[in-house]
């Protein structure tokens, strides 16, 4: 049995569609992000595995039960922790797990026992009798993880965790997050932060426009564009690159791919290996009498996976929103 | 069973704790009905009394029960509110993501708004009786009669303001239809002034809010009145009004939550 399965999911909101034809799988015991920019149908989807949107067609199975007929079932093996800081104010910590407890149903024993264990986990247990409006962002976020956790759930479900977030909470969080999933935890996050789906995520599924672009590994989505990146400026007096490509790419076997760039005069080339690839590339350059500007070479990163998979950017900007 | 019961304290708990953070709210919201309608209104209108056919002793004797009444329908029209909160703070998507039963979020706003609104009502009876002299005629099975009734009225009100809370979005639009509505729904029932006193068109619609009955079967036992028929046929009225909020109510609920 996987943790959660998505068969040809679709969601309709009135006349507009939000996901399309979505299938994938989540693993037990894995990270799996959802990447995208907003509106790519990341929360719908999440929304949707919680219960608390209907599909529209199409099967969502999570830990066995399908969130359509049985979605009792469902909240029961779900944690959840919603984007915004989904506190009150008005509430102190411990408060707030005492609900969460009794919304799941613990005794009063059990609820004891998980609210010490998880506020020693998020490092809340000196501050936990403080009402809520005293906690800096940072603690407000961590008491949301709490809460999330306080069903001891199957499947934590993190709904873009370190939004909005300080550095130091952000590494403090993907601490968590690390910990959590070495004791065994699956969890289901999304993001639009490319480092931090690679840091933490077994697994990604890239959605965009409701469609899903990409799946797999970081690692394995790197590789899969095809080796690593050289881009080579020349001056702006250099037009005909499009002849200089075609050239290369006939001369030099080890190369994948030329893309011209003509507004930055530069030629963007991909590789198998560096370690072989740079010195003839260089000297082939210089062979055709093209003096180099300006040379770079890089590693894919899940940005050009991104960019090659959904055709354009994450918008740094749709972070901030 | 256990669970719905688990569930429902918890969801009234968290209300209760907040309110006792919110003391200033408390107290405002305690302090506003007597001082700005039972003693400011009551005073400025004293002379409505010398209206012919008006059968109050004195005007205060008249309000009180009006103000009784507009005390559970703003408290029932805010019964919402804290839910819009919870809608627009994410907190309602966390309840919601819980294995609950979402019939136990409305009760718990039942219980705790009724219960407010039950205290509310002793306090101005209490403070009618001090100042004024005022008090229920009827003796303690008419308080109960009273209490009934805020009861019955605050429950379809309650119902109201959360349909409301579902269905609008943003906390402003909430706000500026609970003003737009709650005036008129005062003004055009016999809340301040008698039907007999009304210009003919208000009264004839006045007739048809459920605000007047509420009204009119609180002031005749404070006056001194038991009419059985007319309690009767007071609180069927008011179960109607219930049922038919309710109705709506769970409907648009349903229809959001799921």
């Amino acid at each position: 049995m996987k943790a959660i399965e998505i068969h040809s999911l679709k969601k309709i909101f009135g006349d507009k569609s939000v996901l399309d034809n979505l299938t994938l799988d989540v693993e037990k015991g894995e990270v799996f992000g959802l990447l995208g920019p907003n509106g790519a149908g990341k929360t719908t989807m999440i929304r949707t595995v919680l219960t608390l949107l209907k599909p529209t067609a199409g099967r969502v199975i999570v830990w066995g039960h399908d969130v359509a007929s049985h979605p009792r079932e469902v909240r029961q093996v779900l944690g959840y922790v919603p984007q915004e800081k989904a506190v009150d104010r008005f509430l102190t910590g411990r408060e707030h797990l005492l609900l969460v407890a009794d919304l799941y149903h613990l005794t009063k024993s059990d609820a004891q026992n998980r609210i010490g264990t998880v506020l020693e986990l998020v490092d809340l247990a000196d501050r936990a009798d403080e009402v809520v409006n005293n906690y800096s962002g940072g603690m407000k976020k961590k008491l949301d993880i709490a809460c999330g956790l306080i069903p001891d759930p199957k499947i934590l479900v993190l709904d873009e965790p370190t939004l909005g977030l300080d550095v130091e909470s952000r590494i403090r969080i993907w601490d968590y997050i690390r910990q959590l999933q070495r004791g065994g935890l699956t969890i289901l996050m999304t993001t639009n932060y490319l480092d931090e789906a690679d840091q933490l995520c077994s697994r990604i599924a890239i959605l965009d426009r409701g469609r899903l672009a990409a799946l797999g590994s970081p690692e394995g989505l790197k590789k899969g564009l095809g080796g690593d990146r050289v881009t080579v400026q020349f001056s702006p007096e250099d037009d005909r690159l499009e002849k200089l490509a075609g050239s290369l790419k006939q001369e030099l076997p080890f190369i994948s791919d030329v893309k011209v760039s003509a507004e930055d005069h530069a030629l963007e080339i991909r590789v198998a290996s560096n370690e072989e690839a740079l010195a003839p590339l260089i000297q082939s350059i210089h062979k055709h009498g093209k003096p180099i500007l300006a040379i770079q070479y890089s590693r894919p990163t899940l940005e050009d996976v991104f960019v090659t998979y959904t055709g354009h950017k994450i918008k740094e900007d749709s972070a901030l929103l | 069973m256990n669970k719905l019961i688990q569930e429902t304290t918890a969801l009234t708990m968290r209300s209760v704790r907040r309110l006792a953070r919110e003391r200033i709210s408390m107290a405002f919201g305690l302090i506003q009905p007597m001082l700005f309608w039972l003693i400011l209104f009551g005073n400025l209108f004293q002379k409505t009394a010398q209206i012919p056919g008006f059968q109050a002793p004195n005007y205060i004797t008249f309000l009180t029960a009006g103000v009784v009444v507009m005390t559970v329908l703003n408290s029932g029209l805010s019964g919402g509110v804290d839910l819009l909160f919870d809608k627009e703070s994410g907190f309602l998507e966390r309840l919601l993501s819980a294995p609950i039963s979402r019939n136990s979020l409305i009760f718990s706003r039942f219980i705790f708004v009724m219960a407010i609104t039950s205290v509310q009502i002793l306090i101005i009876l209490l403070v009618a009786y001090l100042l004024f002299g005022v008090y229920p005629h009827s003796g303690l099975l008419g308080l109960g009669f009273i209490m009934l009734v805020g009861l019955f009225f605050g429950l379809g009100l309650i119902a109201i303001s959360l349909t409301l809370a579902f269905a609008i979005k943003g906390h402003g639009n909430f706000f500026a239809l609970m003003g737009f509505l709650t005036l008129p729904l005062i003004f055009l029932s016999t809340a301040l002034v008698p039907l007999q006193a009304m210009p003919g068109w208000m009264a004839f619609v006045a007739e048809f809010n459920p605000m007047t009955y509420a009204v009119e079967a609180v002031r005749e036992v404070i006056i001194g009145g038991w009419f059985w028929g007319d309690m009767l046929k007071i609180l069927v009225i008011l179960l109607v009004f219930d049922a038919v909020s309710i109705g709506l109510s769970s409907r648009v609920f349903h229809r959001q939550v799921g």
